[in-house]
């Protein structure tokens, strides 16, 4: 049984098609990183697998329940995690999660133990007692996942998670997605595609409202693999690479050429003539060079390629 | 039934910490302690204000239980409607506007439940606020004029109570329709002026739910005839909004 299934959902705002007939599936115990450029339908895609949004048309299935048929029965089995998480400021995050533990008709002694567990999960046992009005974005969204662990829910759905954070807010709160490997199946909305490469096995690229890849990461970067080198330059060297790198995108063998400061990324559409050519011609122009190599496609070309091409090719 | 306790005592917690309570409480119970006073002194007051004015001062009758009753009624009912929008209009429109009300809703929690919940506890703010009213009003006019009927004030408490409950209701109906609280307030004031209105039409006003406080002065003084039409369509007024703003609320997409 799939823990996430949709089946052909539609849903339009005016004239805007927010979804257009998505259909995926994502396996229990995976994490699963709902790709997507802004506006491309994952938020939509989240509020009607949480009942909070009806699709025009469709279906959805979370671990087995319909959820436009029993929307009770699959709110028991999800976690939600909105963008902007808010809570009641006047609540302290013990209260808060005992409040949500009492929803879902935890006893007194569970919702006790499940409490100090989340608290200790989450990092924030030390602020488990101060009003939820008083703290961080990042403690607000750790008190998130937490509130949306309490009744152990086989399926987490989380948009955008980190998205509002900084730096050291989204390595806790990646770390802690981690930690919920193997425990419940993640699913994980997000245009960051960093976090994906991060903690993610399997990958949906949502893009105008379709879903144009689906596939494991590693076997997504493989099917989509672009042939790639990398040239970084001594400092001294970076006139002359943008000089070069005007010489090279003219060839015929070149699909494109990215420059970000001494380092020159290259994708070549004939890696054989690259492997040939494109060291020759770096030294040919006298670059200082600090580093060569052929490179594995990362997550941002594959995501660029299926994107563009509406998952063509 | 079990999550209907969960989400009312989450909600009377809040009307604890959010100082609703506590404001409708100190409100209602200054002007039920004022009111007594108010009908007693204000002629001495005015006596002081206007030593030259022997004559028209001779043309103000002295004050009876009846003036401190009908200082009572108007006070309560003006500030308990006023109080009735301010505390209601943000219920449910600033949940939405925050993400409170999606954050609650994706989980098991029926969107009835959660209007109902947040109607009672308001509700039984304002009970305890007229409560307190009634008990001070009651023992400054014994101290000041004379004993009411016990059963007459209990009456007339009941019937202030409904009344602003019709306020709640709407403001809560009026909360629910939109994301904005302050169009929340705007639309509750209509309709504030709007009834206020109607209960000024000859024979219609006698439905409308101002015809309690005429019911509930005549309760203490003996005087008027009960005004059960006027409680009928006040009952169906809070009946009415509440299954408007839930059937609203059931199509409304967070």
């Amino acid at each position: 049984m799939t823990a996430i299934r949709i089946e052909g959902l539609t849903k339009r705002f005016g004239t805007v098609q927010a979804l257009d007939g998505l259909s995926l599936a994502v396996e229990p115990g995976s994490v699963y990183g709902f790709l997507g450029p802004n506006g491309a339908g994952k938020t939509t895609t989240i509020r009607i697998l949480t009942g909070l949004a009806r699709a025009d048309a469709g279906r959805g299935w979370i671990d087995g329940v319909e959820v436009t048929a029993d929307l009770r029965g699959a709110s028991r089995r999800i976690g939600y995690l909105p963008q902007d998480p808010s809570f009641y400021p006047w609540m302290t995050a013990r209260e808060f999660i005992d409040y949500v533990g009492r929803v879902f008709g935890l006893s007194a002694a569970e919702r006790a133990a499940r409490t100090g567990e989340l608290l200790e999960l989450a990092g924030l046992v030390e602020a488990a007692d101060r009003r939820i009005g008083g703290y961080s974005g990042g403690m607000g969204q750790r008190l998130g996942i937490a509130q949306a662990l309490v009744n152990r829910p086989p399926v987490l759905l989380l948009d955008e998670p980190v998205s509002g954070l900084d730096p050291a807010g989204r390595r806790e709160l990646l770390q802690l997605i981690e930690q919920l490997r193997g425990q419940c199946t993640v699913f994980m909305s997000t245009h960051i595609l960093a976090d994906v490469e991060r903690v993610c096995d399997s990958v949906g690229i949502i893009s105008r409202g379709r879903l144009v890849a689906e596939a494991p990461q590693q076997e997504l970067l493989q099917r989509y693999a672009v042939p790639a080198f990398e040239i970084e330059v001594d400092s001294r060297s970076t006139g002359e690479l943008s000089a070069w790198a005007d010489r090279v995108r003219a060839q015929p063998w070149v699909a494109s050429v990215t420059l970000e400061r001494s380092v020159a990324r290259v994708v070549v559409d004939d890696v054989g003539v690259a492997r040939r050519e494109l060291l020759g011609s770096a030294l040919d122009a006298g670059l200082d060079l600090n580093r060569y190599e052929m490179v594995r496609p990362s997550l941002e070309d594959v995501f660029l390629k299926v994107v563009e091409s509406g998952g063509e090719g | 039934m079990r999550i209907l306790w969960v989400v009312l005592r989450k909600e009377l917690l809040e009307q604890w910490r959010s100082y609703r309570l506590l404001i409708v409480c100190v409100v209602l119970l200054l002007f039920g302690l004022a009111s007594p006073l108010l009908a007693k002194y204000t002629p001495q007051l005015l006596r002081l204000a206007l030593p030259e004015g022997e004559e028209i001062l001779n043309l103000i009758p002295p004050p009876t239980v009846g003036d401190a009753v009908s200082q009572y009624l108007k006070n309560i009912t003006q500030f308990g409607v006023l109080l009735a929008v301010l505390m209601a209009m943000g219920l449910v429109a600033l949940e939405k506007d925050k993400g409170t009300a999606g954050l609650m809703l994706a989980k098991p929690i029926p969107r009835g439940v959660f209007l109902i919940a947040k109607f009672v506890a308001l509700g039984l703010t304002f009970a305890a606020g007229i409560l307190l009213a009634a008990v001070s009003g009651y023992y400054y006019t014994l101290l000041l004029f004379e004993p009411l009927s016990l059963s007459a004030w209990l009456g007339l408490n009941a019937l202030l109570l409904t009344f602003i409950l019709v306020y709640v209701a709407v403001t809560l109906l009026c909360s629910t329709v939109t994301d904005s609280q302050v169009v929340s307030g705007g639309l509750a004031l209509v309709f504030v002026v709007v009834l206020s209105g109607l209960s000024a039409v000859p024979r219609l006003g006698e439905f409308m739910p101002g015809q309690l406080n005429t019911w509930a002065a005549g309760l203490v003084t003996g005087h008027g005839e009960p005004a059960w039409a006027a409680l009928g369509v006040s009952v169906g007024l809070i009946v009415a909004a509440l299954v408007v703003a839930w059937l609203v609320f059931e199509r409304q997409e967070l």
